[in-house]
């Protein structure tokens, strides 16, 4: 029996997520007495396949063929299967990211088996096998239980995080049997966005909304940003106005993220904004309202005007970091 | 071209999450409910599509698997501009006997449109389960997309950046914010229209729960938030790091 984690890579390099989500895996694999093997789909070399040895792996299952780098989410979960059943899994985990998300439904078909997504701790019981997940986008927490032999879980992102663990990684490369026909999505253009700090990866984010009152005042959220290695991240209205690209909305409707820390400069905290940053461990709030519910999710705060905050701030954070 | 736009029936996003007394079940009291955010967005695409020059959509069907109380929304979506609604009339258990019972329905479409989650359970699950159930393609994390004769360009969302793809249909997208604009409201004429538009229903198939919820918990009660002035920016930063230690 094992657990089998699927380790997803980006033009052969390995992200935080997958880290995490083998940490996790090996976590339970102790827990249930099972091996941890990971599976890698597509081209990645030895040195990269090798840090899954500081996480807790014991095997690596890697598939070299380089299809596998269009994404094909159908090719992708048939690879899997043929993984899970090799390695006689009975828990599958993945990240909860686009791609962990996108395979992780049709995977948990071909294997009969129950799927809880957005998983965020340890199984609180094998069996049944009982797992905790986010619901209502972080308002609460639903305790499920899964009734199938063979379970599929996503793991929501920083919410175990990551564990070293040394172990004598074997890796062994396996044969998917996938044809062509297999393989049905064409990739016809890849736009990366290069040199920025992933949301999805930022240990820390900081976010303007409505308050920063235009974009012209942004450099300072990117000067904060810059000092401390951190993401930039805005409220939905500042999307749709145009004053920062999409890809930066977060809340219910745009990206939910959870770093250690978050900045809310200028956001109100709707409902809809809190629900896609409650599970970020530490939130700080800058706004003129003292009325505003941006300050009941925040763990410090300053009721004041952000344009004289924001000064203070990078220039303590320049301390701190210089 | 023959579209259809999965319709999951969910608390409006301002709804106060509540549970029942014995913390089994979502409270549903005085609760609004509306079409999930991304389910508007993607019936508003699927409509654009139908309307622009020279297309090949013949018809946009929506579908919900819930009990009756659910037509109001598919009505919603009738009067938004759609041409049929199905309803399979069973409790939604989990994302797998959901979509169980859409596969019923779901043959013969070229096109399925699916939201990324549903906003209240979050499970992000049924458009794949649906596309796997149907043995057909399914792209994810897709915010744009064209018909181009019997083929569908996808732009999509991926770790860092975002893609275009080519896929054949039958195809699943599974939609995410960027998809529309603003999603569409129904106008006047359409709500007195949407009254004599086709609502079947339909019965649900035997299958299986494999996954339960047992219980939930709201998460608990932040402290209070700590305080600095307007001058103190730079002692804030300090606590982060001493105090805090996230910094
Ligand atoms: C279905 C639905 C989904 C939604 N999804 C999302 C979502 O995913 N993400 C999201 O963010 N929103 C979402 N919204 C919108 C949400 O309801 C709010 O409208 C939005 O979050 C408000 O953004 P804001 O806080 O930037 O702007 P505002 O609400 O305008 O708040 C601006 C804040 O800045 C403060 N301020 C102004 N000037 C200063 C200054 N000089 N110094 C300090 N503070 C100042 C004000 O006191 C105010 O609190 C959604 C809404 C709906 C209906
Ligand atoms: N009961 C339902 N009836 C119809 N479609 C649904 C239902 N539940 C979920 N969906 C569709 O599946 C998507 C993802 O939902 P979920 O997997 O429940 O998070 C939703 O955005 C809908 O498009």
């Amino acid at each position: 029996m094992s657990v089998l984690i699927y380790v997803d890579n980006t033009d052969g390099k390995f992200k935080k997520a997958g880290f995490e989500a083998a940490s996790y895996g090996a976590a339970i694999a102790q827990q249930a007495g099972m091996k941890a093997v990971a599976v890698s789909l597509g081209k990645v070399d030895a040195a990269e396949l090798q840090k899954l040895a500081n996480y807790g792996i014991n095997n690596v299952m890697s598939s070299a063929d380089e299809r596998f780098a269009s994404m094909d989410n159908q090719a992708a979960a048939k690879a899997l299967a043929v993984a899970a059943i090799q390695c006689n899994a009975e828990i599958i985990v993945l990240a909860h990211n686009n791609l962990g998300k996108a395979i992780a439904p049709r995977l948990s078909v071909k294997l009969q088996a129950g799927l809880v997504t957005n998983v965020t701790g340890l199984p609180t019981s094998l069996s049944p096998f009982t797992v905790n997940k986010n619901v209502f986008t972080g308002k609460a927490v639903g305790h499920t239980t899964i009734h199938t032999p063979v379970k599929v879980l996503t793991l929501s992102y920083n919410s175990f995080g990551l564990v070293e663990k040394t172990t004598d990684l074997v890796v062994e490369s396996f044969d998917t049997g996938l044809g062509q026909a297999d393989f049905g999505l064409n990739v016809e253009q890849t736009q990366q966005v290069t040199g920025k700090i992933l949301l999805s990866e930022a240990e820390i984010v900081v976010a303007g909304g409505r308050g920063m009152k235009g974009p012209e005042n942004w450099s300072g959220i990117e000067e904060l940003a810059s000092v401390l290695g951190a993401g930039t991240a805005c409220s939905r209205p500042v999307s749709d106005e145009g004053w920062r690209p999409h890809g930066e909305h977060v809340g219910q409707t745009g990206k939910i993220i959870a770093p250690n820390l978050y900045f809310a400069l200028g956001i109100s905290g709707a409902i809809q904004h809190l629900g896609g940053v409650s599970g970020s461990k530490v939130i700080v709030a800058v706004n003129k309202d003292p009325d505003a519910p941006i300050f009941e999710a925040a763990d410090y705060g300053i009721v004041g005007d952000v344009m004289k905050v924001l000064p203070q701030f990078i220039e303590a954070a320049k301390e701190l970091k210089g | 071209m023959k579209i259809l736009v999965l319709i999951g029936n969910v608390p409006d996003t301002t709804t106060k999450i509540k549970f029942n007394a014995d913390k089994t079940a979502f409270d549903a009291a005085g609760v609004q409910w509306i079409i999930n955010p991304w389910d508007e967005l993607a019936l508003t695409r699927a409509m654009e599509l139908k309307e622009a020059p020279g297309s090949s959509i013949e018809s946009i069907t929506v579908a919900n698997v819930g009990r009756q109380e659910t037509e109001a929304t598919l009505r919603k979506a009738l009067a938004i501009g759609a041409d049929k609604a199905i309803r399979v009339d069973a409790d939604a258990q989990d994302a797998f006997y959901v979509a169980n019972q859409l596969a019923q329905i779901a043959g013969g479409f070229d096109l399925i449109f699916a939201g990324v989650e549903a906003s209240d359970y979050n499970g992000a699950a049924v458009g794949g389960m649906l596309a796997e159930l149907l043995g057909i393609q399914s792209v994810s994390a897709v915010s744009g997309l064209l018909v181009e004769g019997n083929s569908i360009k996808i732009t999509r969302e991926i770790e860092g950046g975002s893609q275009t793809v080519g896929v054949v249909t039958p195809v699943v997208a599974i939609v995410q914010k960027g998809i529309a604009k603003e999603p569409r409201i129904p106008a006047m004429r359409g709500i007195m229209m949407a009254r004599s538009k086709p609502l079947e229903v339909v019965n649900p198939v035997a299958t299986e729960t494999r996954v339960s919820f047992v219980s939930f918990d709201l998460p608990p009660a932040k402290a209070n938030c700590k305080k600095f002035t307007e001058e103190q920016g730079k002692e804030l930063i300090n606590a982060l790091r001493e105090e805090a230690k996230v910094l």
